[in-house]
């Protein structure tokens, strides 16, 4: 070595400075790449970025806790992608602040769990989980027909499109309205349907007065892994 | 060379700052307990769903954070803080730098943010990566705190009167700057409004979940490794009165481990959306990262040989050790589940859960109860502790809690990823997901008994440690001697 050790136990800046570029390689190494390789993102048709109401579920769905519990990531085995549906690809959570990939399965993954079941499941399982699967452990959330407090939706998108989601003008614009239309069956969901496509929309949660938390987290379950449809994509693509 | 030099006693006299040691020592035993209590009553809710009550503040997703951080950072934090600022006074025979009042910030800064960062959880405040779930504003206090942390650590450091740093102040160091670094670029975010809670994080997707597990891998390599090896480096060698075994296996292991741990985060990304390429790198760096791992174990059990008989008469000493078995144990079994075979099985299933547990009870809570137990006559200036012979229990109850929780966490683990993938003779899956469920509630049972165990085991710790403060003896055979 050009330094001895006794050295660097002499003086605490270089031993610092040497932890530091010690700690930073490993890290540079790995995670620089997955910004500067291409293929590092599968280039697919049909992710978008959330609706609002969708976005406001998913904050439900990270605010919750869900993630300890759920994956949203199907390994490309056998039996998970009989189970779950196609393995996940990583331009399917290209627009998600924070990932929710999980890393346990109390519960079952759910990166495909949109239109598996009806809204009307979805709502009972929410208000009470063993009503629906007699053997479930998950906790019961009663408390989510409350009214969904948006303070500033325009806000969100606006904060979402500075660390990077594509949300244009006329989305940002629009945000208030595409959230409150999403849940309203009478509401006209031409625009919302053009600049967000797949959306469901439509009284989800049973109670068409109120956009409540369910209509928000139910909105987003019910598109959770649909925007790709894998019959256009060929394989050879997905490579990384 | 630099074993360890200096006398305890010289102290008071070298106007060391101890009040700020006792007030972390007291606040490790406190939020141990809290944390193993919350442990339980999360292990409970899996096995008896009707305990989150259908309220929100209850459920198993908010308070799941309220037990890794009140564990990991309330626990294992104020531990490194009180061992940190014991060690490096007396290896560098310096008062803290920056003095009383900067050490009181750091005290009440960092209970303040652990304050702040559970009530978050319980209100729905979180920002949804593991380990790292407190929002912005939190974040933001506790970087100020932790600069100050650095700055009283490596001021001391500068102003020491002894030639060399001691080998556990390494560590020390290690642990505090790579800590900051990995916070800093895990967290960083942009919030809302000024006035709200919720924020977005800069990185997404497959980045996002790189960034997120080189945080939380290294958030095991460092604060719970790292730290904890500097504490194992001084408290061995003092409670054996032995010098540490080698000199030169802790620079090699010292400077190899923290090199190869950083890289070890894509294993908890197998078979994932990330590349190959990443995940096989992290499986390499994890597999190389078992020596190391081990040179600690080595250097740490081998400073006890010539002295293994004082395993008979010290239950403290039996902590120490053990947490170095530990340590040794689940170093192993962590390379090994991130061979990508294994981890195709073991992962999103309870023997994660188990391999945790094995660390963070065996070896962190070992290690520190030990370093406790050390710590508290010390500092409350008592003859001895109140009871050798409760530590003894402490010992026998807790690790007994500790096989139950990872051996059922095994069978759990294994038999739900093997139902998982099970085909009947129709070539169908054999099991729906609810029927595993099911399958894991026996175990969820054991897992809890255990959990409850080493809680009952803290609190009898607890107990002791009150009547030692208390100056008390208790009146008993002494340890190890063999009745009259």
């Amino acid at each position: 070595m050009f330094i001895k050790h006794s050295t660097i136990e002499k003086k605490p800046l270089l031993l610092l400075v040497l932890i530091i570029l010690t700690i930073s390689i490993g890290g540079l190494v790995e995670i620089v790449p997955l910004y500067t390789v291409e293929t590092t993102i599968e280039r697919v048709e049909g992710v978008r970025p959330y609706t609002p109401l969708e976005q406001m579920g998913r904050n439900i769905y990270v605010r919750e806790g869900c993630y300890l519990c759920h994956s949203q990531m199907i390994r490309p085995f056998r039996d998970e992608v009989e189970r779950y549906g196609h393995y996940s690809l990583a331009a399917e959570s290209m627009y998600d602040h924070p990932f929710q990939w999980g890393s346990k399965r109390t519960g079952p993954d759910l990166a495909r769990v949109g239109g598996k079941y009806s809204n009307e499941w979805h709502v009972a399982h929410m208000m009470d989980p063993r009503a629906v699967v007699p053997e479930s452990i998950m906790p019961s959330y009663p408390f989510m027909t409350r009214e969904l407090g948006i303070d500033d939706i325009q806000a969100h998108l606006e904060t979402l499109r500075m660390v990077g989601v594509p949300y244009d003008d006329e989305m940002i614009a629009n945000a208030a309205a595409d959230l409150a239309a999403q849940a309203d069956p009478e509401a006209d969901h031409d625009g919302l349907l053009a600049r967000y496509p797949k959306a469901v929309v439509g009284d989800i949660d049973g109670d068409p007065a109120r956009v409540t938390e369910l209509d928000a987290l139910v909105a987003y379950l019910q598109m959770l892994g649909t925007l790709v449809d894998f019959a256009d994509v060929d394989p050879s693509s997905l490579e990384q | 060379m630099t074993a360890v030099a200096v006398d305890d006693d010289i102290g008071a006299m070298a106007g060391y700052n101890e009040a700020v040691i006792r007030q972390f020592t007291v606040a490790t035993v406190f939020w141990g307990v809290v944390g193993f209590a919350a442990g339980v009553f999360i292990a409970l809710q899996l096995a008896f769903p009707v305990l989150n009550f259908g309220l929100e503040w209850f459920s198993f997703g908010r308070l799941r954070p309220v037990h890794t951080s009140a564990v990991i950072f309330a626990f294992g934090g104020n531990a490194l803080f009180a061992t940190s600022f014991y060690v490096v006074q007396r290896t560098c025979r310096a008062p803290l730098f920056g003095g009383p009042g900067l050490a009181a910030f750091v005290f009440w800064g960092y209970q303040i943010f652990i304050v702040m960062a559970a009530l978050g959880y319980v209100l729905g405040i979180s920002q949804g990566k593991e380990y790292a779930e407190p929002e912005w504003y939190v974040d933001l206090w506790l970087t100020v705190v932790w600069v100050a942390y650095l700055l009283i650590f490596l001021g001391t450091l500068m102003k020491r009167r002894e030639p060399h740093i001691y080998v556990a102040n390494w560590f020390f160091l290690a642990f505090i700057i790579t800590v900051a670094v990995l916070h800093l670029v895990n967290n960083a975010s942009v919030p809302v409004s000024m006035f709200g809670a919720k924020s977005y994080g800069l990185w997404s997707g497959v980045q996002d979940a790189l960034t997120q597990w080189w945080y939380g891998h290294n958030a095991v390599g460092f604060f719970l490794t790292a730290g904890f090896l500097g504490i194992m480096y001084y408290f061995v060698p003092k409670q054996v009165n032995r010098p540490v075994y080698s000199y030169r296996l802790s620079i090699i292991h010292f400077w190899s481990l923290i090199f190869l741990y950083i890289w070890a985060g894509p294993h908890h990304l197998h078979y994932t959306a990330l590349p190959d390429w990443a995940q096989t790198l992290g499986m390499t760096f994890s597999i190389m990262l078992w020596m190391p791992s081990w040179g600690g174990m080595i250097n740490g059990l081998m400073t006890l040989s010539g002295a293994w008989h004082k395993l008979r008469t010290d239950p403290v000493l039996k902590f120490l050790v053990s947490s170095i078995a530990f340590y040794g144990m689940s170093t192993f079994e962590g390379p090994v589940m991130s061979i990508k075979a294994v981890n195709s099985l073991s992962h999103y299933t309870d023997w994660t859960i188990g391999h945790v547990h094995s660390g963070a009870l065996g070896w962190v809570a070992f290690v520190t109860f030990g370093a406790v137990y050390f710590l508290v006559p010390k500092l409350w200036k008592r003859e001895r502790l109140y009871s050798l012979r409760l530590v003894n229990t402490h010992f026998w109850i807790a690790t007994i809690g500790i096989v139950f929780y990872i051996t059922s966490m095994w069978v759990s683990g294994i038999m739900q990823g093997l139902m998982w993938r099970t085909y009947n003779s129709l070539g169908f899956l054999e099991y729906s997901f609810v029927e595993t469920v099911e399958a894991m509630h026996p175990y969820y049972l054991i897992r809890a008994l255990g959990g409850i165990l080493f809680l009952i085991g803290a609190l009898i710790m607890v107990y002791n440690l009150w009547q030692t403060t208390k100056g008390k003896l208790r009146d008993e055979q002494p340890f190890g001697v063999p009745r009259a």
